[in-house]
């Protein structure tokens, strides 16, 4: 990272503003596009996971099935939790930057206080 | 195959290993007094300016998660236990997304120092800044501990020191080489000894793995085969009849402890969005978007290291032999350095040892900071004095914290000492779960909310962790407990996380609905709408 701006204070709007900025659809959709993704998909990890520990703690020999080797099915859904893991964080970050950021931007561009 | 050297009860070469570790703090001290130069006013103290890249901040947030724990307890762990160790690898990993997806950029625009900006931002300051003051600090103290415990047997396995006093000696050091840091470095110090640490950590153990995987042509099912070959081979009959390749042969004998594998994992995934010194790394970059680019930083080389804790911890079993590691002074937690020794002799075993020592200091030196940023920004200034103290006597407050809190880290590390790392970093992740994580995202993402439901469930939280570890087998009632000697266990498990983490939950709601308070709409919306587009957080950018 190479921008480092005049070192300015962040300005700070008027407390009135927050009202109307929350009460405005543009932030609205912002708060909605975020929940749409996050809590979903905080929701499927979380099951995923719950799932993964349950068979390891009551289906041990499920988890000891051999497929290849002396690799087995609970080290195979193990490695599945860093993959699934590397990969939510990649969606997040490809949907933050589209659906995020440029909303977040325009409502801060709107606020009087920065005009 | 197998090492001969530890009948002679010593490892590697004592002079060589000092060397190594004496050459890193040097270097070390030398950056942190480079750096702490800029260290003139409780910002840069605290968050060193919010100057840090995300890259940068991810390395770091890297080294201040890849603690002894999870070098020397998760490869000990597996090792010994084969796949239950691997469990805690994936807790911790996944428990990542909740702090990407919930916490981290809403609570950085937030916020300005601690994990109380934000918890008191809409709700009373005085009490909430307390309540989550009090648990940052016991977070710390338990994270602490068992960064201590892994120094006490690392050294005792490095420097063949076998008695309590002389290793309650190097515990006290490593102390007070932590207390330099901070007090010299503050965060930008601590900041940059962590990227340090983390790029030679996770060198190193990628290091370890090329070699182990070198020397079985690449073929991991033979490392696996090898392993539970090696452990059948134990004379310890009990260690000779496990599994390792499949989960159960720590957590599976019976029903309670299968039931403390469930309370584990919860603690594991829910505790490290609540841990502070993790939450206060949001604080040292500049905006939302770069603590975003931290965390993503930060799973990348997380999940990299876990995946070779895990051919370490098989590697070990297999090339060094369960025997070998049970029977060295400081026990599982030697798994990775025995193994660096059998791979590189005592070269290699000396840099890996002292990456281990830089990385409980580091550690260390992180969370002392954290606790005692806490103490002076929210206890000192907030609560104590009203706001009405200057940025310079906070700092100052902040430096004797951190020597109160070293002193009282030495105690207790020395009581620690011996037990497995990774098992007592899981009862601070049970701490961090149980009284901060509930409180976060209700006030996050829940309008309703407030301080009663706040205090309620932070203190409940607290509480309720506290007294089930207490009475838990991990403190007596077992020969490995800490208090080995006596018995008042009544508490099944010893991790209380399914216990505490829904009841601090459940005590949210329940205080929010009991209380009428609903706060002020006005800052309510202040809150919301800085914390969702980063309004008066992120630095100015006019055109």
């Amino acid at each position: 990272m190479t921008d480092n701006p005049a070192p300015t204070q962040p300005p700070i709007p008027p407390k009135s503003e927050y009202l109307a900025v929350q009460a405005s659809p543009e932030f609205a959709e912002l708060r909605r596009a975020l929940r749409r993704f996050v809590f979903p998909t905080t929701i499927f990890f979380l099951i995923w996971y719950a799932t993964y520990v349950l068979l390891g703690a009551f289906a041990h020999d499920f988890m000891a099935t051999k497929v290849w080797g002396n690799i087995n099915v609970g080290l195979l859904l193990g490695l599945a939790q860093f993959v699934t893991t590397f990969l939510i964080t990649g969606l997040y970050i490809r949907f933050a930057n589209r659906e995020l950021d440029p909303r977040a931007a325009a409502i801060r561009a709107g606020m009087h206080w920065a005009q | 195959m197998t090492t001969t050297v530890l009948a002679a009860g010593q490892l590697g070469n004592p002079a060589i290993n000092i060397g190594i570790f004496v050459a890193f703090v040097i270097v070390t001290l030398a950056i942190v007094i480079k750096v702490s130069s800029r260290n003139t006013n409780a910002t840069e103290y605290f968050t060193g300016g919010h100057a840090f890249t995300g890259r940068q901040n991810g390395v770091a947030i890297a080294g201040d998660y890849l603690s002894a724990a999870s070098f020397l307890g998760i490869a000990g762990a597996i090792a010994v236990y084969g796949y239950d160790g691997f469990l805690y690898s994936i807790g911790f990993l996944v428990a990542w997304l909740v702090a990407l997806l919930l916490v981290a950029e809403l609570l950085r625009n937030t916020g300005k120092f601690t994990m109380a900006d934000v918890l008191s931002f809409r709700l009373k300051q005085k009490p909430v800044r307390l309540a989550a003051a009090i648990s940052t600090m016991t977070v710390s103290l338990f994270y602490l501990l068992a960064q201590m415990a892994g120094a006490g047997g690392l050294v005792a396995l490095l420097l063949d020191i076998n008695s309590r006093f002389a290793q309650s000696i190097v515990i006290a050091i490593v102390g007070v080489l932590m207390i330099v840091y901070v007090l010299i470095g503050g965060m930008a110090g601590t900041t940059w000894v962590q990227i340090i640490k983390a790029v030679l950590l996770i060198a190193g153990a990628g290091f370890m793995t090329v070699l182990v995987l070198a020397k079985f042509g690449l073929n991991i099912s033979e490392i696996l085969g090898r392993a539970q070959e090696m452990v059948t081979q134990s004379t310890n009959k009990g260690v000779a009849s496990r599994d390792v390749l499949a989960p159960g042969a720590q957590y599976g004998t019976s029903t309670a402890s299968k039931i403390n594998l469930l309370s584990l994992g919860i603690a594991l995934v829910l505790g490290t969005a609540g841990l502070p010194h993790v939450l206060m790394r949001f604080y040292t970059v500049p905006t939302a978007k770069e603590a975003r680019r931290s965390v993503v930083w930060a799973i990348g080389l997380i999940g990299a290291f876990y995946l070779f804790t895990l051919i370490l911890g098989y590697g070990a079993a297999a090339l060094v032999g369960p025997d070998t590691i049970l029977a060295a002074p400081g026990g599982q937690n030697s798994a990775a350095p025995l193994l660096a020794f059998e791979l590189g002799g005592t070269i290699l075993l000396g840099v890996i040892s002292a990456v281990a020592f830089a990385t409980i200091l580091a550690v260390v030196a992180g969370l002392t900071i954290t606790a005692s940023a806490s103490f002076a920004h929210d206890v000192y200034a907030s609560v104590l004095k009203s706001h009405k103290v200057t940025e310079d006597e906070q700092m100052r407050v902040s430096r004797i914290t951190a020597v109160v809190l070293g002193v009282l880290a030495i105690g207790l590390g020395i009581l620690a000492n011996g037990q497995n790392v990774a098992f007592l970093v899981a009862l601070a992740f049970a701490v961090a779960a149980s009284a901060n994580l509930p409180t976060i995202l209700y006030s996050l993402y829940w309008k309703r909310f407030n301080t009663r439901g706040a205090l309620w469930s932070m203190y409940g939280g607290l509480i309720s962790c506290i007294v089930l570890i207490v009475f838990s087998p991990a403190v007596s009632g077992t020969k490995t407990s800490m208090i080995p000697g006596a018995d008042f266990q009544w508490f099944p498990l010893s991790n209380p996380g399914i216990v505490s983490i829904p009841l601090a939950f459940l005590l949210g709601i329940v205080g929010t609905l009991t209380s009428r308070d609903t706060g002020d709409p006005a800052i309510n919306a202040e809150m919301e709408v800085r914390s969702l587009t980063g309004v008066g957080a992120e630095k100015a950018t006019h055109h």
